[in-house]
């Protein structure tokens, strides 16, 4: 049994054997969501996304340390690596790049495997990272999986988003197209001592000034539907910075730029519109989940196997399927 | 959706700057279903303690090329024990001599794998050594 008074007292084994029962999804896990959820909602989240070998890890070890040395700031990390879709092993190997912070009690790291899910985070991440918050860490950094272009789930998890990219990575047009740098609240160069970083700012910068003109259009006329994330960027104008994170270079500005988000989160009261936006999405991914879940359970293995052929021979659309299923067995 | 991976940390604990080995395992584990938590070359015991700790490991597996194994496993060992993992179990790869092998299974250690062993092997026992429930 897991001692809830140990993990907030910050017991590292209880904290740790709680995060397994989440991540597993076991009951006990499960019941530890919803007696932490109350004390939940106070951490500052902050996710690092982009390119594999960017180095986010790196990043990540650096901004750490200044959060430690230079705000006394406690800090957990969860770093995210992709599973294995044939076997469901992993290689979880971000640990490697953050060894400089062994040995300091105020930073926790733990290491997830992505386990199928597809969005750059695991489906236990927003539960492991509510753990986290509970448990009374000040800055909870989630590292994301390698992102290619979609892996936008950690912009709804997140208060504050952090896309690294590296010189040579792509040109103007990779900066145009939706998705991952939509989501950025700051964009980091990383190994900006490459050749080609003048190149790789300019292109982040000429998209962020497009993405500001279309704003402006937006705001002039027409009762256009602002998403969240647009009203924000006509006030918050994502900061382009250069680190070079195995010379700890820039690092003190991304963590002045993190810390700046934060107040303008506060201030202009998006703090909260995000919360809510992501706990809406919670309950409504939970809300599928368990919707699933309880008519699964009333439709006989044999019924739904029957009908599977039927789809395997061709006979019936994956569709009407369902819908006939549905039409049977009701919830 | 309860899920449960069997979780193992390889470790690089000393100064021998050879991880071909360890990664090699490493492989071989992850392709046998495990996840595996690699923290790299040059680890004190210390490290190696935290890092199994906070990873809430089920298996650790330590790769010492150097010679200062008799030293090093029964001071991860200790740690380990110490932050209150009794049921973590501990393997060693490597060279380790035949006549080290009594001191190293009575400080603690589940299993001592040499050069040959087949990769195999090492998933097979690791996955019968740890219950999965």
């Amino acid at each position: 049994m897991i001692d809830y008074d140990l993990v907030a007292q910050g017991n590292q084994l209880a904290l740790s054997r709680l995060l397994t029962e989440v991540e597993n999804g076991t009951q006990s896990g499960r019941k530890a969501l919803d007696d932490f959820f109350i004390k939940s909602g106070r951490a500052h989240l902050v996710g690092i996304t982009g390119a594999p070998g960017t180095g986010k890890s790196s990043l990540v070890s650096c901004l750490t340390r200044v959060f430690r040395q230079q705000y006394s700031m406690s800090v957990a990390i969860v770093a995210i690596d992709p599973s294995s879709p044939f076997t469901g092993g992993a290689i979880l190997g971000d640990r490697v790049r953050m060894r400089d912070l062994a040995g300091d009690p105020g930073i926790f790291i733990r290491s997830m495997a992505s386990r199928g899910a597809l969005g750059g985070l695991a489906n236990a991440t927003a539960g492991v990272v509510q753990i986290l918050d509970a448990a009374g860490f000040d800055v909870i950094m989630i590292e994301t999986v390698g992102a290619g272009q979609n892996e936008v789930d950690i912009a709804r998890l997140a208060h504050t988003t952090i896309v690294v990219d590296s010189p040579g990575m792509g040109d103007d047009i990779q900066a145009i197209k939706a998705g991952i740098l939509e989501i950025a609240d700051i964009l980091v160069i990383n190994k900006a001592d490459r050749p080609g970083v003048e190149n790789t700012e300019r292109a982040l910068r000429a998209n962020l000034d497009l993405g500001h003109t279309v704003m402006m259009n937006h705001n002039a006329g027409h009762a256009t539907v602002i998403s969240e994330i647009e009203s924000q960027r006509k006030d918050w104008i994502p900061p382009v910075l250069r680190t070079i994170a195995t010379q700890n270079s820039g690092i003190t500005e991304v963590v002045s730029s993190i810390l700046d988000h934060r107040r303008f989160l506060e201030e202009s009261g998006l703090w909260a519109v995000r919360d809510q936006e992501r706990l809406r999405t919670e309950v409504e991914h939970q809300l599928r989940e368990e919707l699933v879940e309880r008519w699964r359970k009333t439709v006989p293995a044999e019924k739904y196997e029957e009908v599977l052929k039927k789809v395997y021979a061709r006979k019936l659309s994956p569709g009407t399927a369902i819908l006939t299923l549905m039409g049977d067995y009701s919830l | 959706m309860a899920e449960k991976k069997v979780r193992v940390l390889i470790a690089k604990p000393g100064l021998d700057g050879h991880d071909r080995g360890a990664k090699v395992v490493a492989r071989a584990l992850r392709d046998a279903g495990m996840e595996v938590i690699y923290t790299g070359l040059r680890q004190s015991p210390e490290m190696i303690a935290e890092a199994a700790l906070q990873e809430d490991v089920d298996v650790i597996g330590l790769s010492i090329l150097s010679g200062a194994h008799l030293v090093l496993v029964p001071k991860v060992i200790e740690l380990v024990r110490a932050n209150g993992q009794n049921d973590v179990q501990v393997f060693v790869g490597g060279i380790i001599p035949d006549e080290d092998v009594e001191a190293l299974l009575k400080a603690g250690v589940s299993a001592v794998y040499g050069p040959g062993t087949s990769t195999s092997t090492i998933a097979q026992d690791i996955l019968a050594k740890v219950s999965v429930d």
